[in-house]
């Protein structure tokens, strides 16, 4: 497809809300269009300037989501008619050090941070000389591709996505500046975790991060992901985050609308043989967001990964897992807690590939439904043919919390091997009476009793966790937006 | 073989590829293909033609001496079908070989092909001595009669239940006589653009059984279309309407487990259910087609307060087969049931499952549902649960188990659970296995050989559920699982 964006720039220049023609496709395209041509290209590698090019001409050419695709069965399409966004001003390839205040998870030790806001690097902290001098890399994107663009560019983009938001990792691909790239060399062990923060800031804005992580073989890693997003440009220590601004309403103070933002995130995690890989990511948009995640996870001979995604914040959040089990001995733990509210709709998409006999995966989904939330669950497990001895596990399970919220449950599977251990589960149920009859009858109060019982559910998936520190932060940050709600 | 009975297309042209890729790549298949291209000598006297037009629905309708509504309503179907796609967004693409151009609508009774006994090639009378078919039924299920000698038995279990005032009819007479009762029910419970298929057979419908179980009547014996079968009733798109009025109760049972040979590679069924306030209806399936055959059949039930719906489905036939029986739970306490057994053997699909739509408090459905793949056969379950908002006290629980016999075949799983609200419980579990070594290790130390051991683990895997069939199927049924199993061990 041709791109008439790039060379004419008048239809760059459309400011945002006033579209030019009438086909969303198009909407959409002239919304990015300016931001494209706008990219600084300065030291970047030929191919990952190839691949953006690509990548723009298949976003340009791809379809939106129709009710035909079952990929997007239940999900809400009209939001996706995407225009009038804007991206920040600035690029990520340098590297300033802003002071500026990220919304941030409650604290925990780690080794080193990257905060983007916008489309910018704002501050971080350096990795210990310690990892450095063994050739850890932990760099915003553009850096990393600077400097490492050889050692990146077998692992960029290898496994495209395929689980429905083909279009909006493309315009991923063609607009990613921030994010970050970890690189661990084989045999390297970090043991306290990463932390990459990501904030987007006002209304009608955009952002596009991309996580690239590279373990070596039996190299160990965390990497924790916060997203959210703020509604100023320049904070105050102790501002507040655009969700409590949100919240703020019920709470009887200021009731700002909800700021529309949107947001494609893709991350790409690849663990080499017997490479022992954790990944956090917690997503905390604004509550007028829209945002798409995608994640591919890839795990070679005897490696094992742990993928933890929490939802709490968004207004219509899709989130794509693809796990690839690829040598024997390979392990994936997907895991997901979501707490939906309002009307809030969260969109989960997984697929297990089992490509090769004697792998494992087993994945954990639990919703928490509030509100007139809405949450779609549809995973796959495929076991090809000659993946003989796999033992995959998949469950979804939804705890209703209100008469209106809605659960959709689409567990799959699709084996063809014969001997093989797969099984999933899925179950929509509300609060046990016997349960909290227990508790009220050892004279707790019903409203601690269902604290307790939510809280407990929500464990199961926590339990995953294996770091002490990292699990009771997380678990007080759930409990605290839980209790916000 | 002489003619060519069937669609040339889909048996000449695909099927046979599909088949000997399958034969090709797994040289340990088990039944014999040769059943599925089955062809012999065609006399037609006159029949609609070949193809679907608005001219074919204006002639079934006028042989069929029709009412002018029906004949409106045939048309609008045809319509429908025509203006929609086919599934094959979330179906299988093998749709796409059924060429509608190239089949034929309607035959009616007296217009069935014929052969001689000798014809018959020599396994499948080993099929029906294996599965201990008695004599004449033979005749008739090869094909060599065009009508089973039942009238005797049909008239007696038409006299026994007409004394209770229950209408046992096939549709054509119960749309004759009983016009009231029929169209107040008729296309209520699956409205004709349901699907593309139960618009082709609200187009084009011949066949089928009209019943009416009139207040507190339970039937004692259970009806058989088997008791009724003329060349209506194996016909290609069978319409089925059952209504038990309050309180009553009534089985059907429909197909049998002998091979059918089918002079079609297209049947499309419809089957609808209609339980009054406190009625019961179990409707039993065993469906057999030759594996030619797309089977692509509506089932569905309406429930009223209390009533209970048990569908009992068992597919072992055809090349594809996609059937879902539902039931809409409309009334308070209602109770839905599906208990489905599939085994796909070589260039089979099974595609079958559930649809369990709550639409009333206090609302049960339980689905069971067990597969076998063999060889290269595919079997797939796709289910449908709906508790729909503000209501209270549903439950659903499903179970789906598969085993795969051999490295090469392949299960697929596909629910699709809605819940609104939080007064509800939805439990689904699926499991994949295979036949444990240990098992067979077991049997052939106490003497059994491999392909017996085998045989009896999958009896065992489907017991529970086969034991909820009459006796005379579930006898059968483990023959014919026996007749498949055989040769799929190696």
């Amino acid at each position: 497809m041709p791109l008439p964006s790039l060379e004419t720039p008048h239809a760059a220049a459309t400011p945002a809300g006033a579209p030019l023609s009438d086909s969303p496709e198009r909407r959409l395209e002239n919304s990015f269009a300016a931001h494209f041509a706008q990219q600084q290209n300065s030291g970047l590698p030929d191919w990952w300037l190839e691949a953006r090019q690509k990548a723009w001409e298949r976003f340009a050419a791809l379809p939106l989501p129709t009710r035909l695709d079952e990929r997007w069965r239940f999900s809400k399409l009209s939001g996706l008619a995407l225009e009038g966004y804007t991206l920040p001003k600035g690029a990520a390839n340098t590297y300033p050090h802003v002071d500026y205040q990220c919304p941030t998870l409650p604290p925990f030790e780690r080794a080193a941070t990257l905060c983007f806001h916008g489309q910018t690097m704002v501050h971080g902290t350096e990795l210990p000389a310690e990892l450095s001098a063994r050739g850890v890399i932990f760099a915003p994107l553009p850096i990393a591709l600077a400097e490492h663009g050889d050692l990146l560019r077998n692992y960029f983009h290898k496994y495209p996505a395929e689980l429905g938001s083909e279009k909006f990792t493309a315009l991923n691909t063609a607009l990613a500046t921030t994010g970050a790239v970890l690189y661990v060399p084989a045999g390297v062990e970090i043991d306290q975790p990463l932390l990459v923060e990501h904030s987007v800031e006002g209304s009608h804005s955009a952002a596009f991060p991309h996580t690239l992580v590279i373990l070596g073989e039996r190299a160990k890693a965390t990497l924790v992901e916060h997203f959210a997003s703020t509604a100023t440009a320049t904070p105050a220590a102790g501002a507040r985050t655009l969700d409590e601004v949100a919240r703020g309403g019920t709470a009887g103070s200021e009731a700002a609308p909800p700021l529309r933002q949107f947001i494609t995130a893709v991350s790409e995690l690849h663990a080499a043989p017997s490479a022992q890989l954790t990944y956090i990511g917690v997503q905390d948009w604004s509550l007028g967001a829209l945002a798409l995640h995608s994640s591919s996870i890839a795990a070679q001979r005897d490696a094992r990964v742990l993928s933890l995604n929490l939802h709490f914040g968004g207004a219509q959040v899709r989130h794509e897992s693809h796990s690839r089990l690829l040598a024997p001995g390979a392990h994936s733990d997907i895991c997901s807690l979501s707490i939906a509210h309002g009307t809030q709709e969260y969109d989960q998409r997984t697929l297990q590939t089992h490509a090769a006999p004697n792998t494992s995966s087993d994945l954990l989904y639990k919703n928490a439904l509030l509100g007139h939330a809405h949450t779609i669950f549809s995973g796959l497990i495929v076991v090809d043919p000659d993946a003989q001895k796999t033992d995959a596990y998949q469950s979804n399970r939804n705890l209703i919390l209100s008469p209106d919220a809605t659960a959709d449950s689409l567990p799959g599977l699709e084996i063809q091997a014969n001997d093989v251990r797969c099984t999933h589960g899925a179950t929509s149920y509300r609060i046990d009476p016997e349960q909290l009859y227990y508790l009220r009858s050892r004279g707790i109060p019903t409203a601690q009793a269902n604290e307790m019982l939510i809280f407990g559910f929500f464990e199961e998936v926590m339990s995953r966790l294996s770091e002490p520190a990292l699990h009771d932060a997380l678990a007080a940050f759930i409990q605290s937006k839980f209790k916000e709600i | 073989m002489t003619a060519e009975l069937a669609h040339p297309a889909a048996t000449a042209e695909a099927a046979p590829d599909l088949r000997a890729d399958a034969q090709q790549a797994n040289p340990i298949a088990g039944i014999d293909q040769s059943k599925g291209d089955f062809t012999y000598d065609v006399e037609y006297a006159y029949d609609a033609g070949v193809g679907l037009s608005e001219a074919t629905v204006r002639y079934i309708s006028q042989v069929k001496k029709e009412a002018p509504w029906l004949l409106d309503f045939r048309l609008k179907a045809l319509k429908k079908f025509e203006s929609m796609p086919l599934p094959t967004h979330w179906a299988t693409k093998d749709l796409e070989n059924i060429h509608f151009d190239k089949i034929r609508y309607y035959l009616s009774q007296g217009q069935q092909p014929k052969r001689t006994w000798d014809e018959v090639p020599d396994d499948i009378k080993e099929t029906f001595e294996r599965l201990g078919i008695p004599e004449q039924e033979r005749k008739f299920l090869a094909g060599v009669e065009a009508q089973f000698d039942s009238e005797a038995a049909y008239s007696n279990i038409k006299s026994i239940v007409a004394k209770q005032g229950v209408i046992f009819v096939n549709s054509t007479e119960g749309l004759r006589e009983h016009p009231e009762l029929f169209r107040k029910f008729f296309g209520k419970v699956i409205p004709t653009g349901d699907n593309k298929f139960a618009a082709l057979n609200s187009a084009v419908f011949s066949g089928g059984s009209f019943i009416y179980v009139p207040p507190g009547v339970k039937v004692a014996q259970p009806l058989q279309a088997y008791f009724r079968i003329n060349a209506e009733n194996f016909g290609q798109f069978e319409r089925t309407l059952i209504i038990a009025d309050e309180g009553a109760e009534v089985d059907y049972m429909e197909g049998c487990t002998a091979p059918k040979f089918s002079t079609s590679t297209l049947h499309s069924a419809v089957v609808e259910l209609v339980a009054l306030k406190g009625a019961k209806i179990r409707y039993i399936t065993v469906q057999n087609w030759a594996n030619n055959v797309f089977n692509l059949v509506t089932k569905r039930g309406l429930a009223h307060e209390e009533a209970e719906i048990k569908w009992i489905d068992c597919n072992i036939g055809s090349r594809l087969t996609m059937k879902y029986p539902g039931v809409i739970l409309r009334g308070r306490k209602a109770r839905g049931e599906v208990i489905s057994i599939a085994l796909a053997n070589d260039g089979q699909h099974q595609d079958t499952g559930a649809k369990m739509i709550h639409a009333a408090d206090e609302t049960t459905s339980n689905i069971i549902s067990k597969s076998i793949s063999v060889g290269q056969g595919r079997a797939t379950y796709r289910g449908l649960v709906q508790m729909g908002k503000g209501l209270k006290g549903c439950k659903n629980n499903t179970q789906c188990d598969a085993l795969l016999i051999n490295t090469n075949s392949r299960t697929d799983t596909y629910p699709a659970i809605t819940v609104r609200g939080d007064k509800h419980a939805t439990q689904h579990e699926a499991s994949v296995s295979k036949v444990s070594e240990e098992l067979i290790f077991y049997m052939q130390q106490r003497g059994l050989t491999e392909a017996q051991a085998m045989s009896l683990s999958v009896n065992g895997f489907i017991n529970d559920l086969a034991s909820q069939f009459p006796m005379e199927y579930s006898v059968e049924l483990k023959r014919l699982i026996d007749l498949e199993m055989e040769g799929s061990v190696g």
